[in-house]
């Protein structure tokens, strides 16, 4: 289809089980979910699924757990075969290949990491984040060279001959970073790859994400199910529930708009301040210059501490011009009226 | 009593013609696949023999100070040689030690691979279970007699019935150590696009290693338990003066010389444990997890 897309899902399903044909005709058929998976012993992890994900996009993919999201990522590598549909990735079906045009397709147009982050305990730092590459059959000192720089870029200086186990939960999942990065490849899958940390750590790893993100522009497909950290890195969220996806769209708009109950449950606990973006909000139009103002793409939560000084903040673009403004009543009217919407 | 349901001596006489027969069409056969055991054993008890004794001593002290980093062991080891020296039991030392390695050396060689097919074929694995069960608790006896009609009395049957005895835990291990290999990682490696021969030897072997290692120091254990019923059948070594002792009831030969078997296991326990501990401290591992 489109050019620009880098990940295309057409309704996949994955079912897992001894006969996992005979249940895709009978769930084609119209019964539901719940009825075949209770008759069947068969578990339908995956339910006529569409993905897409842009060139240079963050899309996270979000669910509790036991919503399929883990399987859905392994399906974009063929880690795990569907049972129907189809996935086109860098505009190829990937179930096409065979074996070895499958490795080939690992080796050189995706990378993943992991939430368990999967380091090869035996080897050195090093040698973990030029795995990769190794299998790839690049030269040793080639690839000794560029994993020596990505170890540099996440932060790990110093740390090239530890083994994983002497690092911290943070400083592992940054050398999965590193060797996921290291393969110079347009798309990375990230798996959970920051659940397991620490929430502080966790925050790190997002802004270091996101800054690496700027200079890289990838295609990421993140999986999370903590919906502040698809608010916070997200340029597009899709949101999985027992297998389906039940909303798709710009993080913001899942946050205002919940397509049903289960997302309005799940988007209660969010933070609207940080959710919530001015320009959706803003006064719009030409008005007298603001005597404090705020970038384009900040969030409630940037705007809240200027009204302690300022009746009116402005909202400006990168260059300084100023296309709105807004007060401290319509922040708060905001933040209220989808408070009180649940 | 149970009742006689059918006549059994035909099917023994069977059994008994058909070994003869055996041993009658293909001794020479068999005798000509097992050579190159006898070589490679009579080769390595000859380079053992020619070496110095002091050589000897200090190539394991330096093998257990290089395992454990320090000097207990390889004191140890220099005391427990030396008394075997001054002994008189040098000699049947070399010899057993010299059977000890060809059988684990032989046992590597055939476990392994065996072991790694086993993990990657729940097929190959149901069907190799029972082989093992049978081969670690059949009575040695049962097939010496058959292996000593085959290839007569001597070093041949020794060294099999040895090999039989000694194999099967490092073909478990082996298996059971690529088994519990975590999925995640090798998840990862998968993702990375390795082919199941990277996997293999970049993966799974490597983590395996101090589950194998553990394999071979039991291999290396029970080589040497069977050495008494190895000379027996002509295998000559330490078995051969414990037996000679309790045949001449001269208790203190026997007792010397079961000495210098648990100063043989103890050594070569302690060496190949020390290198697993340490293999396992490398990869940050404590047990399996």
């Amino acid at each position: 289809m489109s050019e620009n897309l880098k990940i295309e899902m057409r309704g996949v399903t994955k079912i897992f089980g001894p006969e996992p044909d005979d249940v895709l005709t009978q769930l084609q058929a119209g019964r539901s979910k719940d009825e075949l998976q209770a008759e069947t012993g068969h578990v339908i992890g995956l339910n006529n699924v569409d993905l897409d994900v842009r060139a240079g996009e963050l899309h996270v993919v979000m669910g509790l757990s036991g919503s399929g999201k883990s399987t859905l990522i392994r399906h974009v590598n063929r880690l795990i075969d569907p049972t129907a549909g189809e996935i086109l990735v860098n505009g190829r079906n990937v179930l096409d290949m065979d074996m070895e045009q499958l490795r080939e397709f690992r080796r050189t147009e995706i990378a993943m990491v992991f939430q368990k982050f999967g380091l090869l305990p035996h080897r050195s730092v090093l040698d973990n984040v030029a795995y990769g590459l190794e299998i790839r059959g690049v030269e040793k000192k080639q690839r000794l060279a560029t994993a020596e720089e990505w170890i540099a870029k996440v932060g790990l200086d110093g740390y090239e001959q530890s083994r994983p186990h002497q690092l911290s939960g943070g400083q592992q999942q940054r050398v999965g970073l590193a060797r996921a990065l290291a393969m110079d490849v347009d798309i990375l899958l990230m798996d959970e790859a920051f659940s397991a940390l620490d929430p502080l750590i966790r925050s790190g790893m997002q802004d270091e994400l996101l800054a690496l993100q700027k200079d890289l522009n990838k295609t990421i497909l993140f999986i999370t199910h903590d919906f502040d950290e698809a608010l916070k890195i997200g340029d597009q969220v899709t949101v999985l529930q027992d297998g389906a996806v039940i909303q798709s769209g710009r993080p913001e708009e899942v946050v205002l708009n919940p397509a049903n109950a289960h997302m309005e449950e799940f988007v209660a606990d969010v933070n609207r301040a940080r959710a919530i973006h001015v320009q959706t909000i803003m006064e719009k139009g030409e008005f007298e210059r603001c005597a404090s103002a705020v970038q384009v793409g900040a969030c409630c939560e940037d705007v809240l501490p200027l009204f302690a000084e300022h009746d009116w903040v402005g909202v400006n673009t990168e260059d300084g011009t100023q296309i709105g403004r807004l007060t401290a009543k319509q922040v708060i009217k905001a933040l209220a009226r989808h408070s009180s919407a649940v | 009593m149970f009742p006689e349901l059918f006549n059994t001596r035909p099917l023994r006489i069977w059994i008994d013609d058909g070994l003869n027969w055996v041993v009658k069409h293909w001794g020479d056969a068999f005798e000509a696949a097992a050579y190159p055991l006898l070589v490679m054993l009579n080769t390595i008890e000859r380079f053992l023999l020619m070496m110095p004794w002091w050589l000897i001593i200090a190539l394991l002290a330096g093998l257990a100070y290089g395992a454990t980093r320090k000097v207990t062991l390889p004191i140890v080891v220099v005391i427990g040689l030396v008394f075997m020296g001054l002994m008189e039991l040098w000699e049947d030392s070399v010899k057993t030690m010299a059977l000890m390695i060809s059988a684990t050396v032989t046992a590597i060689v055939f476990s392994i691979p065996m072991g790694i097919v086993m993990a990657r074929s729940s097929l190959v694995r149901k069907i190799v279970t029972p082989i093992l069960d049978l081969m670690q608790t059949m009575p040695s006896f049962v097939y010496l007699i058959p292996t000593v009609m085959i290839f007569g009395p001597g070093k041949i049957p020794a060294l099999l019935a040895t090999i039989v005895y000694a194999a099967p835990p490092l073909v478990r291990l082996t298996d059971l150590g690529i088994r519990q290999v975590e999925p995640n990682v090798l998840e990862a490696a998968q993702a990375f696009g390795a082919s199941p021969r990277q996997r293999l030897f970049g993966v799974q072997i490597p983590l395996a290693l101090p589950t194998i290692l553990a394999g071979i120091n039991q291999t290396t254990m029970m080589a040497l338990a069977m050495v008494v019923i190895a000379s027996m059948i002509g295998a000559g070594g330490l078995g051969y003066q414990v037996l000679q002792g309790i045949g001449r009831l001269e208790v203190s030969r026997g007792v010397f010389a079961g000495l210098g078997i648990v100063v043989l296991a103890i050594i070569f326990d302690r060496i190949t444990q020390a290198y697993g501990k340490q293999l396992q401290a490398q990869i940050g591992l404590s047990g399996a997890r």
